[in-house]
């Protein structure tokens, strides 16, 4: 159980992961998640937006119920499993968020600077939530797959598509990261 | 209810990114500084099994649970669309610290804010689908 309760390694999420793929593979399906938000959209009636919404969700059900679990996991370890939320962050990293002004980098999963709930009511805090989701929801759909469709799915089987889009979500998130967090934060 | 094996994948999912710290912004953060190995060991471990395991797939050496061979549709080929995308994406990683997955096993969590994340992120998949025919692909 003690097992359990510490910060899992690399070397067992990886694999558990891959886990994940295969048994949605072995139940007849496909591992992306960034797709439910378009079915997400088509439930909630986009379709009398633009014409793409107009596909039938039910068929896309599975997916629902596969992110509905993931949001049951999060509740789960959450309540039960993550007795230390601290993350044993390199201490360049802590100097680098200092620097940047974030306090108590790693005490918690999520810095306060970004998802507290008095920041999300101010103008710019607000504006960084929304906007970082936008990016993630029109670039994931542009670009067909997300972490998971591509890096993980695309990439176990060796697709040059998804090499170059994971290219590219380096390139973004390095942009975001070195370039544009010292004018923001 | 033939989805509930779906529901208990998904649980699996948010346990396993949870207590890896993947939906952590600061593991994100951490890796775009180049600064830990923790995230590209869980990638590229993921990735190097998985490899076997489509390998496997494609070969037929494992078979779906009603012993069809599976089939695995291949990603769009397009510079513009993957590498654009890709970046778009790549910005928004980054400064949410979080990608469509760890956004709703934050939400288990029950960090308010991510609401929002996940808005934005339905309004882009929407404004996606409303300017593509515009966009380079």
């Amino acid at each position: 159980m003690d097992f359990i309760l510490q910060p899992w390694p690399w070397y067992v999420a990886g694999p558990m992961i891959t886990l994940v793929m295969f048994l949605l593979f072995y139940f007849g399906k496909k591992f992306g998640v960034s797709s439910n938000l378009e079915t997400i959209c088509a439930i909630g009636g986009a379709g009398k937006v633009v014409d793409f919404f107009n596909f039938d969700w039910r068929k896309n059900g599975w997916n629902l119920m596969f992110i509905l679990g993931a949001v049951i996991g999060g509740f789960i370890s959450y309540q039960w499993l993550t007795p230390d939320e601290s993350v044993a962050i390199n201490r360049q990293t802590f100097q680098d968020l200092t620097d940047l002004g974030f306090q108590n980098a790693g005490a918690q999963y999520l810095p306060d600077e970004i998802f507290s709930i008095e920041n999300m009511f101010t103008v710019k805090g607000f504006l960084i939530l929304i906007v970082a989701g936008m990016l993630v929801g029109f670039g994931s759909r542009y670009a067909g797959g997300c972490t998971s469709g591509h890096g993980i799915v695309g990439l176990s089987n060796l697709e040059i598509p998804s090499l170059i889009a994971v290219i590219g979500f380096f390139i973004g998130g390095l942009i975001m990261t070195w370039l544009l967090f010292p004018l923001i934060f | 209810m033939k989805y509930i094996k779906f529901l208990l994948i998904g649980i699996l999912f948010g346990i396993i990114l949870s207590k890896a710290e993947v939906i952590s912004w600061y593991r994100i953060y951490e890796m775009f500084k180049f600064q830990s190995f923790h995230m590209y060991g869980v990638i590229g471990s993921a990735v190097a099994v998985g490899v076997v395991l489509v390998y496997l797939f494609k070969k037929g050496l494992i078979k779906t649970y009603l012993g069809n061979q599976i089939v695995i549709e291949p990603k769009k080929k397009g510079l513009a669309r993957n590498l654009v995308g890709g970046t778009i994406f790549g910005l928004g990683w980054a400064l949410a610290g979080a990608c469509p997955g760890p956004m709703f096993i934050l939400l288990g969590r029950g960090v308010a804010a991510i609401v929002i994340v996940i808005i934005g992120g339905l309004l882009g998949a929407l404004l996606y689908h409303s300017v593509k025919s515009k966009l380079p692909h």
